[in-house]
């Protein structure tokens, strides 16, 4: 139940937004997340943005893990 | 960056598995606090790319399956008024109460209705003012936000006719109650990384603190999985537990302060009553006074008052909650209770470890 998608916002109409992944919309209430701008990645759960994805940290991580891969390799 | 399937990429899966079997840690049982974990760990099957003896269990984080035989038989007896529409998130539809299920309810007349949202329910109610709307509040931290804000918005509308039946729980009081169990043996906890955006990962430094039991904030990919053990194992080897934040792309360590702001306003903190746990202190929440004109088991009171208390069952869900029982051991397991005829909620919810057992294998 604890389920959250990743969703790109592609509006905003004050406090909602308009998500979408994979062509799928959702409407989305951002009022846990006065920072959130136009392009930004959010978990969405329950027609609620519940975090905005930090990107840098993202790519971060993936990064590490991938240059590990490769020294083994 | 789509946030999912970068986290699922074959070759790092691949990576984190050669590391997990390069700590080579000793034997281990690791609990997924969160059903969705449950879920996702089945799905990928990623109990197979565990070192050998260290086993994850599943734990009281499905909501579905923790929400009270007592809760539901009440929120289904709301059913059978007529003017009432009873509405839910689509995963309660089929969890057996003590005489019926939302699903019979509804075939059998009553009106159900499943919403995506708690939003939703409050568009109904207000579409709709000749009926009487009934939210059924479950979920944790996670999902708490959105019915608060639904329950502003339906008080700022000025509606009559919605309320909430809230059996809403917090993860931290039940994870504290949980690890006072003598039963559990326990070598690490992967903590919910949804509930965590709205708690914070701070909230659960208590747990290496008081229990000396290592932890891990883990998001729900296969990687995020993987990173959480991994993260498990070390400071099970260096024997200097913590909280790890795995999830960190999500996840801050201090709560979202806004939802804190939401949540004050609607609800306190209040005792709630768990399937297998039992009653725990602060682990629930109530509709703060200002609310109670919303609160369902207030307006409905004198027809909850004739709901008879629940029988006793021979489902053992209660154990398989707690992590001290394998749903397999279950006897009623795959004989009488299946996903298509479910005798216990863990067997209902695509997140139960029963329904994530039958359908994936242990």
């Amino acid at each position: 139940m604890c389920l959250a998608i990743p969703m790109k916002i592609i509006a905003i109409d004050g406090m909602v937004a308009t998500t979408e992944v994979d062509g799928v919309t959702r409407q989305a209430r951002l009022d846990l997340l006065p920072e959130a701008n136009l392009g930004d990645y959010v978990l969405v759960h329950a027609g609620l943005a519940i975090s905005r994805l930090d990107e840098a940290d993202a790519v971060e991580t993936l990064d590490l893990l991938r240059k590990l891969a490769d020294e083994i390799q | 960056m789509k946030f999912s399937e970068e986290f699922r990429d074959k070759e790092l899966v691949r990576e984190l598995a050669r590391r997990l079997q390069a700590l080579a840690p000793s034997p281990a049982t690791l609990m997924e606090v969160c059903g969705t974990h449950t879920m996702a760990v089945a799905r990928f099957g990623l109990k197979m790319l565990l070192p050998p003896g260290v086993r994850l269990v599943s734990g009281p984080g499905c909501p579905v399956c923790v929400t009270a035989q007592q809760d539901l038989d009440g929120f289904l007896a709301l059913g059978e008024i007529p003017q009432v529409v009873l509405t839910t998130f689509g995963d309660m539809v089929r969890v057996p109460g003590s005489r019926t299920s939302l699903d019979r309810l509804r075939a059998a007349g009553a009106q159900v209705q499943i919403v995506y949202s708690p939003f939703d329910a409050v568009e109904l109610a207000r579409a709709t003012p000749e009926r009487e709307f009934v939210f059924f509040g479950v979920g944790f931290e996670t999902t708490m936000p959105a019915t608060a804000l639904a329950l502003q918005t339906a008080a700022a509308a000025g509606l009559t006719n919605f309320s909430v039946y809230c059996v809403h729980k917090t993860m931290p009081a039940a994870l504290r109650a949980l690890l006072a169990s003598p039963e559990l043996r326990l070598g690490g906890l992967l903590l919910p990384g949804h509930v965590s955006t709205i708690v914070g990962a701070a909230s659960y430094d208590f747990i290496p603190r008081e229990f000396h039991l290592p932890c891990a904030v883990t998001g729900f990919e296969p990687v995020d999985i993987l990173l959480g053990v991994e993260a498990l194992l070390r400071q099970l080897k260096s024997g200097s537990p913590q909280v790890a934040n795995v999830y960190r792309r999500a996840v801050a360590a201090p709560a979202n302060p806004k939802a804190q702001e939401i949540l004050a306003d609607v609800f306190a903190a209040a005792d709630a009553e768990w399937r297998g746990l039992g009653r725990i202190p602060g682990s629930g929440v109530r509709l703060r006074s200002h609310y109670a004109a919303f609160d369902a088991q207030k307006k409905f009171a004198a027809v909850l008052a004739q709901v008879a208390p629940p029988a006793a069952t021979p489902c053992r869900c209660g154990d398989v909650l707690r992590g001290i029982l394998a749903p397999a051991d279950c006897p009623l397991f795959g004989k009488t209770c299946t996903p298509s005829q479910p005798l216990g909620p863990c067997m209902v919810s695509s997140e139960g470890a029963c329904a994530a057992s039958f359908r994936y294998g242990g």
